[in-house]
């Protein structure tokens, strides 16, 4: 009886993506091994289905064993117990390519910061959905801000700068909680500034800056005519604008400081090969490099499943991991890129409209999270094989090799559907 | 509170997602769909083409020897990406070269690494044996350097640089005119080996092979389906007879001037020597050459025979007579008096030799008299038949480029000059419309002034004379089996003179060369037998002496070799192209020179106008 009730509440959309994706990525990840003749990667095809068999398993045990309010509740102890893993792991984790973020018990090692992605997205879905809580005051924000900069700052002290970056898309869910709309512009415009700064004349990034200080302040003195307090408010407005225009000026003579001082310098090198300030394919830009002539390479409609030359015969590194969509590119053209890409649009717009539908705030919270994270890592990882990001070492959900990240979003999206299912219950 | 209602925030961070996804599949379709650039760097990087290099065709003569060979040499080729660090010295010891040289390369392909890729660059050529056993022994202590072998050129006969040509790697300027040539390859440059390139050349095979990113070969790609065969370059036939050639190279050494000789009945060149010339030892390494070729004030290099254009001289007078017998402003029994020249205005005078007046046409011309082709050529322009004098004149111009001048021949042997053959625009221009008259052009009469040609279009004129009228376009590369020659060279084309006219020309011809002690010009070519009708010509030159010119065909009737030569600054054509060019047909006819012309012979030989 409560077993087809069940059945008809899961958003089995979701799950058909979810299996869709995971079984592109092990065709991909195959394929990008196929050839290789080193152990570590001949077993890669073999492992990651173990890893997909247990993920399934915990996906159903997510779905069936559990009852979904038992997130909400684990949702502050598990969030602290992750934050003292990813501090524990700075200290005791193995060193992985000049990372520490790996923690390993005998033969199982895995990263704190997969499991943090979960907990931080809890943690802000259970803050922002208390009653009662709005971002108009200081203690709201400095929780918030909070909440979401403490694993980041541990995970930057990690080195893994990637993950990083993915703690920024929560100010996408920010947004959506009410945050105004002006701080992602100012994000953005601060992202601009930095690159424009780096590239062109000084004059270009101020030119921007004052022309985006000049439509914000115009905007805002707009709507202010409707004002009841009209003076008041247009001082308040004069003053954010000449804040955030010496904000903006800060960031660009703090630019090159922080691109030349405090970036490591394979990060400059990564972000100069992006910008055209360097050409170095064989160095830096080694990676995106082979990874752009694969993808490039595959044209229209790719060279056929296992044809490729580039992926098979390993030009490009990590090609099982974090450059695995250079296989879809190459074998199977634009095409097969259209419809992978495709794949995770639906997802994420599956996963917001789901998430819009729910009645808790805590649940549609959560939603945006899981969306926000699938969101960054999607453009962050194609990004950077096509050469629009710098390298930056962060898997594609799904379908990198890999079993932590596997489980990790595996996890976090049956979380959601099974939150979702509940609320329709 | 807003006029326009809120739209809420949940959609607009999809049309935010929307328009990241957008960007994403537009880089993606540029990279893929719109650009090209990395679809060739990738077969760049996995597929190993390996050249299979073809040996260039053989040239052969008309009597099936071998004018030009292949011999193997050794070409040192690397491939910068492989190389690790290795003894400078060492590897210089072994090659035998500049340690400099080693450093330098190396800095090149380092500062070239890019383009260079996985590729491999030539890295030092011709490579003696010795040197090259040498380093195949050690070749292992130098990775990414390997030895290969190639085939350069070798002449086994001395058939002169200048009609062979050379054949050189190709620079970047004849690889941006000729597409299908890369860095590496050779080509013919001058002479046979550029005219024939196409068909000498052969096509390159490769086999493709799959590589990993270490640059290591894994397999042969999809068991070579897609392999390119090679196919060896076509052996040519010259119409060039290799002993007359060469015959003709050594009567003409140490002079400096042309000789050419055409088989009348097909218009084959038997041979084209161009003196000084550059020695076929020269050939198969030009660029070791170059720097002496340059310095040599005769311009070695310049293939006289086809490149550079002459006043023909007296040799012209036949044109001018057969125009005249055409035009019917001539007949054979034509007498003109000539008292050491013609008076072309009451104070001017174009002066002659001593011979006896007054003379008909048969007589001018074995005594080639510059009087009598004045009264010719006067009586050719002034002719009452044409409106104005300018018509005569254009008349006279189309007469002369029937006889092939004025323009290219069409030969197959590259870098022919048209010659020049005024037009009345030339003289308008000169001294204004109307404005000049026969006295004006008259040393037109006897091939001097403004008139031009090349000595392969003087030999074509014997040619012509010796057909009665026609001629074939001289070639130089016979029909043979796979290699088509064009159809042109099988036409018959004629002059606008006609046919039975030129016995008149040829009797004075005849005499000139075998009517001893009668005046002749030519009696120095007289072979007993050999029936050789010939026409000199002394071609003043601005520049120095006279130029000796001399052009005749032999035997008189049914004509087998028909020549021309052309001595800059020698002086008499009767002294000096006379007896080359009969020398030449007597060997050609005879197979040796007879007993009692030895002595010119010998002094033809030895004679050298060249400091």
């Amino acid at each position: 009886m409560e077993g087809a009730v069940i059945q008809r509440k899961i958003d089995w959309s979701l799950v058909i993506t979810w299996l869709l994706l995971i079984v592109l990525g092990w065709m991909n990840i195959y394929a990008s091994v196929h050839f290789a003749t080193s152990p570590d990667l001949v077993t890669r095809p073999g492992k990651q289905l173990v890893w997909i068999a247990t993920a399934m398993v915990l996906a159903a045990i997510i779905l069936f064993m559990f009852k979904p309010r038992l997130w909400e509740v684990v949702s502050l102890p598990g969030y602290i117990l992750v934050v003292i893993l990813l501090v524990a792991v700075i200290f005791l984790g193995s060193d992985i390519k000049g990372s520490r973020s790996w923690l390993t018990f005998g033969p199982i090692s895995f990263q704190p910061a997969e499991l943090s992605k979960i907990t931080t997205s809890l943690a802000l879905a259970s803050l922002l959905g208390k009653n009662g809580f709005k971002l108009d005051n200081f203690k709201s924000w400095f929780l918030t801000i909070l909440t979401i900069a403490v694993p980041a700052a541990a995970i930057l002290l990690e080195k893994e700068t990637g993950s990083m970056l993915v703690y920024s898309g929560f100010f996408f869910v920010l947004y959506r909680e009410g945050m105004s709309g002006w701080v992602l512009g100012f994000i953005f415009l601060s992202i601009l500034l930095f690159i424009f700064t780096l590239i062109g004349p000084v004059w270009v990034p101020f030119a921007i800056l004052t022309v985006a200080m000049a439509v914000f302040f115009l905007t805002k003195y707009r709507h202010s005519r409707r004002s009841y307090r009209r003076k008041h408010k247009i001082k308040q407005i004069a003053n954010a604008t000449v804040l955030a225009f010496l904000t903006g000026a800060v960031i660009i003579f703090m630019s090159d400081f922080a691109f030349n001082r405090i970036l490591k310098d394979h990060q400059r090198g990564r972000i100069e090969v992006l910008l055209g300030l360097k050409e170095d394919p064989s160095g830096v830009g080694y990676n995106v490099n082979q990874s752009m002539i694969a993808i490039g390479s595959g044209g229209f409609s790719g060279k056929g499943y296992l044809q490729g030359t580039q992926t098979t015969y390993g030009f490009v590194p990590e090609q099982s991991t974090d450059f695995i969509f250079c296989t879809v590119g190459e074998e199977w053209g634009f095409l097969g890129c259209l419809v992978v890409i495709a794949l995770y649009a639906f997802l994420i717009v599956r996963i917001v409209l789901d998430a819009e539908s729910c009645r808790e705030k805590f649940n549609r919270t959560y939603g945006y999270c899981v969306a926000a994270c699938f969101f960054m890592h999607l453009i962050i990882n194609v990004g950077m094989t096509v050469g629009l990001m710098p390298v930056i070492g962060i898997p594609l959900p799904f379908m990198s090799y890999g079993g932590s990240s596997l489980w990790g979003f595996t996890v976090m999206l049956f979380i959601f559907i099974a939150l979702h299912r509940h609320e329709n219950y | 509170m807003s006029r326009f209602p809120k739209i809420e925030r949940y959609k607009k961070l999809l049309v935010g997602l929307g328009i990241f996804v957008l960007i994403l599949l537009g880089k993606l379709f540029y990279i893929q769909i719109i650009d090209d650039k990395y679809k060739i760097s990738a077969s760049n990087n996995s597929m190993y083409y390996e050249t299979v290099n073809v040996p260039r065709g053989i040239i052969y003569d008309r009597n099936g020897k071998i004018l030009v060979e292949n011999r193997i040499s050794y070409e040192i080729l690397c491939t910068p990406r492989e190389t690790r660090e290795f003894d400078t010295l060492e590897l210089a010891n072994v090659l035998e070269i500049d340690p400099e040289y080693i450093r330098g390369k190396m800095q090149d392909y380092k500062l070239h690494r890019t383009r260079i890729g996985y590729q491999s660059v030539t890295f030092l050529r011709q490579v003696e044996v010795d040197n090259y056993m040498k380093f195949a022994e050690l070749e292992y202590r130098f990775p990414g350097f390997k030895a290969v072998v190639r085939t350069t050129r070798e002449y086994p006969f001395n058939a002169g640089g200048n009609l062979l040509g050379y054949v050189s790697e190709v620079d970047a300027d004849y690889i941006a005119k000729h597409p299908g040539y890369k860095p590496g390859d050779y080509a013919g440059k001058t002479g046979l080996e550029a005219a024939r390139e196409s068909d000498l050349r052969g096509i390159k095979g490769y086999k493709i092979y799959v590589r990993d990113s270490k640059g290591r070969i894994l397999n042969s790609f999809r068991d070579g389906e897609f392999d390119k065969d090679a196919v060896p370059g076509k052996n040519i036939t010259t119409t060039i007879d290799a002993d007359l050639q060469q015959y003709g190279q050594a009567l003409m050494q140490g002079k400096v001037g042309s000789l050419v000789a055409i088989e009348p009945s097909t218009g084959e060149i038997l041979t084209m020597v161009s003196s000084p010339g550059i020695d076929v030892e020269m050939l198969h390494d030009i660029g070791k050459y170059y720097p002496q070729i340059s310095a040599n004030k005769h311009r070695p290099m310049f293939n006289r025979t086809v490149m550079a254009s002459y006043p023909p001289g007296s040799v012209f007078k036949l044109v001018n007579g057969l125009i005249g017998l055409q035009e019917g402003v001539l007949e054979p029994w034509y007498t003109y008096p000539c008292y050491y020249g013609y008076n072309y205005s009451s104070s001017k005078k174009l002066g002659c030799h001593g011979h006896r007046s007054p003379i008909n046409f048969e007589e001018a011309v074995m005594m080639s008299c510059n009087a009598y082709f004045c009264y010719v050529l006067r009586n050719i322009l002034e002719n009452r038949k044409y409106p104005d004098f300018e018509k005569a004149f254009n008349r006279w111009r189309e007469y002369v480029m029937s006889f092939g001048f004025g323009q290219k021949l069409g030969s197959d042997f590259p870098g022919e000059l048209n010659g020049n053959v005024p037009s009345s625009n030339f003289y308008n221009k000169m001294y204004g419309k109307n404005r000049w008259r026969f006295p004006t052009i008259v040393s037109l009469s006897i091939g001097q002034g403004e008139i031009g040609a090349t000595p392969l279009q003087i030999a074509n004129l014997a040619a012509i004379v010796a057909n009665r009228g026609y001629y074939y376009i001289p070639h130089i590369v016979k029909a043979s089996e796979g290699v088509e020659i064009d159809s042109k060279y099988y036409e018959k084309n004629y002059t606008m003179v006609d046919t039975t006219l030129f016995p008149y020309a040829i009797s004075g011809m005849w005499r000139a060369v075998n009517d001893l002690g009668a005046g002749g010009t030519a009696n120095s070519a007289y072979v007993k037998g050999l029936d050789i009708c010939g026409k000199t010509g002394t071609a003043q030159n601005p520049h120095g002496k006279d130029n000796s010119v001399f052009l005749c065909f032999a035997p008189k009737d049914n004509p087998r070799i028909a020549v021309a030569a052309y001595v800059e600054n020698a002086g008499w054509g009767g002294t000096w192209a006379c007896p080359i060019a009969s020398l030449l047909v007597e060997k050609y006819l005879n197979g040796e020179i007879g007993e009692f012309r030895k002595d010119l012979e010998n002094r033809i030989l030895t004679t050298s106008f060249i400091q």
